[in-house]
């Protein structure tokens, strides 16, 4: 999967499912902050990654992921493994 | 001891999804009862259900409340917001004020079978997603209700069969009454899809009467074979009579007086002792006599013996006087932890519009019907004060009444 198809599905499922406004979608946008993303919506997202990318996010991989940039580069690293 | 007065009341039924419609279903004597196909697929001895069309509230709540909130919490936010709107309570009233909440909800059985399917198949409870906790508990309609409105009073699910929104309110009155709350919201909330009543259907307490749904549900008639589940939600705002009178409320009704008993006996079979000793409480906390009845929205879910029961207890205390009697489960089937909320909104609407909602499909009486003023069509008769009457598996059983504000 190609790093804008990567992108493109996480973003869409940003804005479609958890309601992200579109607008706000920009690599250095923090997760929390910016977007509005809380632990209860994280807990979504493990879902929806797990069912669009077919892996399973681990909470403790995800220490250093706080902008939607540090996001797409943990789903890459984690297709490419 | 203070007075509890009705500001507000809201409703989401099979008959109707709005105050409006459903005052004229009621007048109409017309059925909401149909039959869901997804019902006899599943396994069910009847497919027939009360059909409520779920509301659609994604451009009314936020993400994270529907994804809390489960189909009969839906019905309950419909049914809050209209009860709310009646009683002219916005949010900014709510931010500043104490508002408390009693609600009736005695299951939660999607979400519980829906959340297991997923870790059946994925053997990982993490893969259920964040909603499934908050939508499967038996006090999920208070616990969301609470955070839409943000409510900062007393806050709690009653659970007591299909008498669960009947007591609801008559907590609520307590709680105003002896000076513990100013204003609660009160009511009753049902789920309707086929998940939720599979084990009540193995009972084969339903009426089979497909040929003619709307003719199935029939409390008191000889030919009765069962009830027909149904849901939604209905909401009263209860409230002390001076606060209403000092903001302007519009008032209602008058909530005068709540009986309750417990039967002590079996888990399925109502009493007729339990439940006139519920009926003879509620006249006594009023302070009213069985003539100053002039309305009794009777339980009676077409089933043979709790009719039966309730015909006999209704007939030990109401018996001479020939009161009027209706069952409003012949249109709404039985609303099961809402109806003891909901039929206060429907015989408050009729109270308000001077007329009593008919007992559809009652044809002829049995031995103990046959001695009831059944009103088998609607009737236009003034209403100052009704009796209403809800009972629960377990022999929980609880009776209201309400007058009209003088």
């Amino acid at each position: 999967m190609t790093r804008t198809e990567i992108e493109k599905i996480t973003n869409e499922f940003l804005v479609e499912e958890i309601e992200v406004d579109a607008e706000m979608l920009k690599p250095e946008a923090l997760l929390n902050k910016d977007l509005g993303i809380d632990s209860l919506d994280f807990v979504d997202i493990v879902v929806i990654v797990e069912r669009n990318f077919g892996f399973k996010i681990k909470a403790e991989e995800m220490a250093n992921v706080t902008t939607l940039g540090d996001f797409y580069n943990y789903i890459e690293q984690k297709l490419n493994n | 001891m203070r007075r509890v007065v009705i500001t507000g009341m809201g409703i989401y039924s099979c008959i109707g999804k709005n105050l409006s419609e459903v005052s004229d279903s009621l007048y109409n004597g017309k059925s909401g009862i149909g039959i869901e196909d997804k019902r006899t697929e599943y396994g069910y001895r009847s497919p027939l259900t009360g059909i409520v069309e779920r509301p659609n509230l994604k451009t009314v709540l936020d993400r994270r409340v529907r994804t809390g909130l489960p189909e009969q919490g839906e019905y309950a936010y419909v049914a809050t917001q209209e009860a709310l709107d009646n009683a002219k309570i916005d949010m900014d009233f709510l931010e500043k004020n104490e508002v408390g909440i009693f609600y009736g909800n005695d299951s939660s059985a999607k979400p519980v079978i829906e959340s297991h399917s997923i870790v059946l198949e994925k053997k990982d409870t993490t893969l259920m997603g964040s909603g499934y906790i908050f939508q499967s508990m038996n006090s999920t309609v208070t616990m969301n209700l609470s955070v839409i409105f943000k409510l900062k009073g007393v806050n709690m699910t009653i659970s007591a069969a299909c008498a669960s929104g009947s007591h609801a309110i008559g907590l609520g009155y307590f709680f105003i009454q002896k000076g513990l709350q100013d204003i609660v919201v009160c009511g009753g909330a049902q789920e309707t899809n086929y998940l939720s009543m599979g084990s009540f259907d193995a009972l084969s307490a339903f009426s089979t009467n497909t040929a003619n749904p709307t003719k199935a549900s029939r409390p008191f008639d000889k030919n009765r074979d069962g009830l027909i589940p149904s849901g939604g939600a209905a909401t009263v705002i209860l409230e002390d009579y001076e606060h209403a009178v000092k903001r302007g409320a519009n008032i209602l009704a008058e909530v005068c007086g709540y009986g309750f008993s417990s039967n002590g006996g079996h888990i399925s079979q109502p009493s007729n002792e339990g439940s006139y000793i519920a009926m003879t409480r509620a006249i006594k906390d009023a302070g009213l006599t069985a003539k100053d009845i002039n309305y009794i929205n009777a339980h009676a879910t077409s089933t043979v013996l709790g009719d039966m029961y309730e015909a006999m207890a209704i007939n030990e205390i109401f018996g001479a006087l020939k009161t009027p009697v209706s069952s409003t489960k012949s249109m709404t089937g039985h609303e099961c932890w809402m109806a003891g909320a909901s039929e206060i909104v429907y015989s408050t609407l009729m109270m308000q519009n001077s007329f009593i909602a008919p007992n559809i499909n009652f044809e002829e009486g049995d031995e103990h019907s046959s001695k009831l003023n059944i009103i088998a069509n609607t009737s236009t008769k003034k209403i100052d004060t009704f009796l209403s009457n809800s009972f629960g598996f377990g022999g929980t059983n609880s009776a209201l009444i309400v007058k009209k504000i003088k």
